[in-house]
């Protein structure tokens, strides 16, 4: 490899060629601050723009300042990180972002987690010289975002997420000079733009210009209100994250903990959404080898590749993007909405209550979730099948509130009959796991025969679009591609849409990595290594489980025979499957 | 439950699909576009920047990124004599300010406004490149040069029809 040397505080160290005075100093152990600048190593998520000028360092023979995140090494360079002008003009930097920033860090929703105050905390920042104009941005809701962009300090993490990495473009960066921010085109409300709610805006934020819809104080009333019934569901990618917000190491499987907790807060009934996500498996899987078996067939009617549905911000991508082909996905429901459905039926009914007495709480690694439970189509009679979805984060804040000591909780149980899942449940939580769920369902059932291996090794990784084929014998060989990332998805369909498609089955998340790296999830802050250790530990929870086929969860079969009937058939349509609409800008071209 | 409607005339959609297509309908010409589509309608209407974006396969934020960017750009309708003062150095030091405050008690608007009856807008800019005839404006690209306030009455009277 091409590598020179350089001297960085005193120090000299050799770097492969291309390297940057920032990477190269944070293998020496030497941390320059950074804002603007956000790298998730693996997972294709980057914002390189260089313009803060928080990690300028002092180059011996450069006239000014180099900022260390964009400024590549050069051989014999003389680096010094800490020097009295490079500390000087960080602080004024910082000072003068500052002195346009609201200090009213005690109710900020990222209080705590914000790079800002951290690094204001870090720099000793203890006044701010600088007194001039203050912006003045009302505060936009959505169903799922809050925009405060009086916090926006113009660093378009959000920007880079939003264009690049999803290929949504919702928000950018707007006007010249102080007016500058990052909002919406003609400053629209994010519920009327092409914005799909993934929420990755929010988990790049380094401050609290962008936050998740808080619905804790709601979940705390009703857990307080004699007059309903509350229950709650906990998904996949939770339980291997939400450790990491009580000091646990990346990657503990917190699974018994979190229904200890959930129980400690005071919610009736504890179930688990890896019992829907088994129940997704029954009805997807039934839906593809149906399309499936009449495409290979010569059905040419059938729409082929049948494509996942559990990811709300993808669902609401191809509405606002690809309505002409929203015949593709399959028309199952999110595991969240299919608890709800079947919490609000069959359950209301087995404990007594009328569903608007029954008060169904999602948690979910998700923001795009709080969207989907707000969609017209899965309310009746004006209630919804989920009353509030709350964040993984939001989680952790209820488990403060309500004084448990989560790290040392004895771990408890999922209440029957919406808590037993299986192994094929849990890794819905990862990228490449509903479809190696789905697998292992639809081979068996497609050859009737047990199959000798479980683990689909080759649908598995972090690689934003992997391919495999998978031999189903007597049947076909199946092409199936796994993709995260809305840009990677925006491929699929343009194949979709040129007839070059070669794939049977494509399952897609928008988050990095899958649901392990939802925006809902506690932030990592750009540190990969967190990804990789939820990403482990979702497989280590799948190989943990005794059952790991969806078909063979015993409440899943029961609940077939006592209540839906058979997979697909006449009940589970009207109550597990929902429809997509067309929601495209259009022109109204008046002659 | 559908998406967003955006109503425009069939004359102007036309307008701007052709003028994007003399530009092969490439998102790196979007400022190009922009100055014919602007040359055009006088100014960058929501429902034209809609447009654009949709001919060029780009988010509608990116065009009102850039429209709200560059000051040449405006979604305002301009006047039918669009006063620009200029506010770069060398005409601020010779006074372009008074001449500006001129404009606006003559006209009645501020900066970026147009007048009641449409005829006159205002807007300031730095520097047409004419700094030796500083303190300058210019109406609908006429050049007026070595301004003092009293000057702008009968300028104004030249636009009297």
């Amino acid at each position: 490899m091409d590598t020179i040397k350089l001297t960085i505080d005193n120090r000299e160290v050799e770097v492969p060629r291309g390297t940057t005075i920032l990477k190269a100093a944070e293998q020496m152990g030497i941390k320059i601050p950074t804002l603007c600048h956000f790298e998730l190593d693996g997972l294709a998520l980057e914002n390189r723009p260089g313009g803060c000028r928080i990690c300028v360092v002092e180059v011996v023979g450069r006239r000014n300042l180099a900022p260390a995140c964009i400024t590549e090494c050069m051989p014999d360079m003389v680096v010094k990180t800490n020097s009295f002008r490079a500390l000087n003009a960080r602080r004024t930097v910082l000072e003068l972002m500052l002195s346009d920033h609201p200090n009213d860090c005690l109710q900020c929703p990222k209080s705590g987690k914000c790079e800002l105050q951290s690094l204001a905390a870090d720099m000793g920042i203890r006044e701010i010289p600088f007194k001039g104009q203050q912006s003045q941005y009302p505060i936009e809701l959505s169903p799922s975002i809050v925009r405060d962009s009086n916090k926006c300090i113009m660093c378009r993490r959000c920007e880079s997420v939003c264009h690049e990495y999803q290929s949504v473009g919702a928000i950018g960066a707007v006007d010249r000079g102080f007016p500058a921010v990052v909002n919406t085109a003609f400053d629209e409300p994010l519920v009327n733009t092409n914005c799909v709610f993934c929420g990755q805006c929010v988990a790049v934020c380094p401050t609290g210009a962008l936050s998740e819809v808080d619905n804790t104080a709601k979940v705390l009333r009703d857990i307080a209100n004699p007059d309903v019934k509350t229950c709650v569901q906990v998904a996949p990618a939770v339980r291997v994250a939400l450790g990491e917000e009580f000091g646990l190491p990346a990657g503990s499987i917190v699974t018994g903990k979190i229904a200890a907790a959930l129980k400690a807060i005071g919610f009736d009934y504890v179930f688990d959404t890896d019992w829907s996500a088994d129940l997704t498996i029954m009805e997807e899987g039934t839906e593809v080898i149906g399309r499936l078996k009449a495409f290979l067939s010569g059905d040419k009617s059938v729409k082929i590749p049948v494509m996942t549905s559990c990811c709300p911000a993808w669902v609401n991508f191809y509405e606002k993007f690809y309505p002409e082909l929203r015949e593709y996905p399959s028309t199952a429901k999110s595991p969240q909405q299919m608890f709800g459905a079947v919490a609000k039926t069959y359950f209301a009914d087995k404990i007594g209550v009328t569903r608007d007495k029954l008060v169904c709480v999602s948690v979910m690694p998700c923001v795009a979730k709080k969207y989907e439970t707000e969609r017209e189509e899965f309310k009746v009679d004006g209630t919804p099948d989920v009353d509030y979805s709350l964040t993984t984060r939001e989680l952790a804040r209820l488990i403060k509130i309500c004084n448990i000591d989560f790290a040392n909780l004895p771990e408890a149980e999922f209440d029957s009959p919406l808590g037993a899942s299986t192994g094929a449940a849990v890794i819905f939580g990862v990228t490449g796991g509903v479809m190696e769920a789905a697998l292992r369902t639809a081979v068996e059932v497609l050859t009737g025969k047990t199959l000798p291996r479980i683990d689909f090794e080759e649908v598995r990784g972090l690689e934003g679009i992997r391919e495999a084929v998978v031999p189903v014998p007597g049947v076909a060989d199946l092409n199936v591609a796994v993709v995260y990332g809305l840009k990677n998805a925006r491929t699929i369909m343009e194949q979709i849409k040129a007839g070059t498609c070669k794939y049977h089955f494509v399952e897609v998340m928008a988050c990095p990595g899958g649901c392990i790296d939802g925006a809902g999830q506690p932030y990592h802050h750009g540190d990969a290594s967190i990804v990789k250790a939820r990403h482990k530990a979702i497989y280590e929870a799948d190989r943990n489980m005794p059952i790991r086929k969806s078909h063979e969860n015993p409440e899943i079969i029961a609940i077939y025979k006592e209540f839906l009937g058979q997979p697909c058939g006449e009940k589970s349509h009207h109550l597990l499957h929902t429809h997509y609409f067309d929601k495209k800008i259009k022109f109204d071209i008046e002659k | 439950m559908c998406g967003p409607q955006i109503k425009i005339n069939e004359a102007s959609y036309r307008t701007i699909k052709d003028i994007c297509a003399s530009f092969d309908n490439k998102p790196g010409e979007l400022i190009n576009i922009l100055h014919k589509t602007q040359e055009h309608f006088g100014y960058l209407p929501e429902e034209v920047q809609q447009v654009v974006a949709d001919c060029l396969g780009i988010p509608v934020g990116r065009v009102y990124g850039v429209v709200s960017f560059y000051s040449f750009f405006t979604m305002k309708p301009k006047g039918k004599y669009a006063i620009s003062v200029c506010l770069g150095t060398a005409c601020y030091v010779k006074g372009a300010e008074k001449i500006l405050d001129a404009l606006k008690s003559e006209l009645k608007i501020s900066e970026g406004g147009v007048t009641e009856d449409g005829k006159f807008s205002l807007d300031v800019l730095r520097c047409v490149g004419a700094c030796g005839l500083a303190p300058v404006m210019t109406i609908n690209g006429k050049t007026y040069g070595r301004l003092v306030p009293e000057h702008v009455k009968e300028i104004l009277a030249e636009y009297a029809d």
